[in-house]
């Protein structure tokens, strides 16, 4: 066993850094994601046929192939196609971004379309408005089926961020392996963040473990 | 109160209702029978519009139902509904599900709506439940709720479908004795059953449906015991 741990203390406040880095492009792609992933979800639901057709395709396609293609197409694509030399930050939040969409859609269509119809019904029978319908009776239970599912998709966009260090955007990932190069020690580094993302998932985790149990309070017997 | 005149039900090429007519008065309870793949439950759904008439006219409290331009919402704040698989709104307390709709569709004060609800679970027997979520109930308390929910609308008149089929055989004298009292009180009814002590004791007047036709109607003594048509007769002696 060679682990030396006391040579890396000087670069552990540029390691810790990286949690804000890797945090800050995290919640834009989330939030990108989750505007879209609604928009296409409703599109889905209840959208004309074109626009469905749309929602479907896109789903496919960003479903279909790898996030880390994805990554390098906008990032090296963009440049050679329109001269703009695009940010790795820009790169990353667009493909992360375009990449939840599609995998919250999914989520959000599935979760209102597993709330009982006789809801609906319930609800137009008593002369509801379609509007406070929607708002009051069919999507809090429609996030109950959500949530779970949403953080579970939270989560896998915390780990899998790490791929935006393939194109030297300087995240939790990329500053372990800059520390590593720059120590010739590669195990400590990569070891500390591996730490740092664990207990963020394990953050993660505990939020909407929280969250559940309050919105189950209706189930309890 | 009611009238249907001529109504046509078609899902695709499956024609459910063919060309029913009817009328009721207020104040009378109406037995809605025939067997499974009758169409009585579809019957009962074109009346407040959940199901869109294919065809024919439809005439409720005051609403021309099947009227392109007519306020298909306020003409089911005229029409409560219970429905057999109670659908209650999970994520609210009983007493949520009761002041609900008063409030935000006809707009009362939640004092109000919540003096209106607290009366009408009582009627029902269930004043102890208010603050109770719907999981924690059971199934005859549940169509109570839902009962209870439809009165607090004021509605000039009820539909029921099938409210007891879902229900555990100890749970049905509970349903059955509220939508008693409610037929004693003058409420106008429509109740499509399979109750048959039901309809012979609490209803005005049978109709029985079979294949999408309104084969035989009358009263309960007719009905029951000189049945006029030979499907009426092969019905009853399946369900006595």
């Amino acid at each position: 066993m060679n682990l030396d741990f006391t040579q890396m203390t000087p670069y552990i406040p540029y390691m810790l850094e990286g949690i804000w880095v890797t945090l800050k492009f995290v919640a834009v792609a989330l939030l990108i994601g989750a505007l879209i992933g609604t928009l296409l979800a409703l599109f889905k639901i209840s959208g004309p046929a074109p626009l469905r057709a749309f929602a479907i395709a896109y789903t496919s396609i960003f479903r279909g192939t790898p996030l880390i293609l994805q990554l390098m197409l906008i990032y090296f694509a963009v440049p050679q196609l329109t001269g703009y030399d695009i940010t790795p930050f820009l790169s990353a939040i667009t493909a992360f971004g375009l990449n939840s969409a599609a995998y919250i859609s999914e989520i959000i269509r599935a979760g209102i379309q597993a709330v009982d119809k006789g809801q609906v019904e319930a609800a137009q029978a008593l002369g509801v408005p379609y509007r406070a319908m929607m708002k009051d009776i069919i999507l809090p239970q429609a996030f109950k089926n959500i949530l779970p599912a949403l953080m579970n998709e939270v989560i896998t966009l915390t780990k899998e961020s790490a791929l935006v260090s393939t194109i030297g955007y300087l995240d939790l990932m990329r500053r372990a392996q800059v520390v590593g190069a720059s120590m010739y020690r590669q195990f400590e580094p990569l070891l500390f963040v591996g730490l740092i993302y664990w207990v963020l998932v394990m953050i993660l985790t505990l939020i909407g473990r929280k969250i559940e149990r309050r919105l189950k309070a209706s189930d309890i017997r | 109160m009611i009238s249907v005149k001529g109504l046509i039900k078609s899902f695709g090429d499956l024609e459910v209702l063919k060309g029913i007519s009817t009328k009721v008065d207020a104040g009378q309870v109406i037995a809605v029978i025939g067997p499974s793949g009758s169409g009585k439950s579809t019957f009962l759904r074109c009346l407040n519009k959940l199901e869109e008439p294919t065809g024919g006219i439809v005439e409720i409290a005051g609403f021309s139902i099947t009227d392109k331009k007519a306020d298909i919402r306020a003409a089911r704040q005229e029409i409560g509904m219970v429905f057999q698989h109670f659908h209650l709104f999970p994520h609210l307390t009983v007493l949520g599900n009761l002041t609900y709709a008063p409030m935000k569709v006809k707009g009362e004060s939640k004092a109000q709506a919540e003096e209106k609800a607290r009366t009408l679970l009582k009627r029902v027997g269930l004043s102890e439940k208010e603050d109770s979520y719907p999981a924690s109930l059971s199934g005859g308390q549940k169509q109570r709720v839902a009962i209870a929910r439809a009165l607090a609308m004021e509605p000039k008149l009820m539909l029921f479908d099938e409210p007891t089929s879902a229900l555990d055989p100890e749970m049905v004298k509970e349903v059955l004795d509220v939508m008693k009292d409610l037929a004693k009180s003058g409420m106008t009814m429509i109740v499509v059953t399979h109750e048959m002590g039901f309809a012979r004791e609490v209803a005005d007047r049978v109709l029985f449906l079979d294949q999408g036709k309104l084969v035989e109607e009358g009263t309960p003594d007719e009905f029951f015991g000189s049945p006029k048509t030979h499907r009426a007769r092969d019905f009853l002696e399946k369900v006595l």
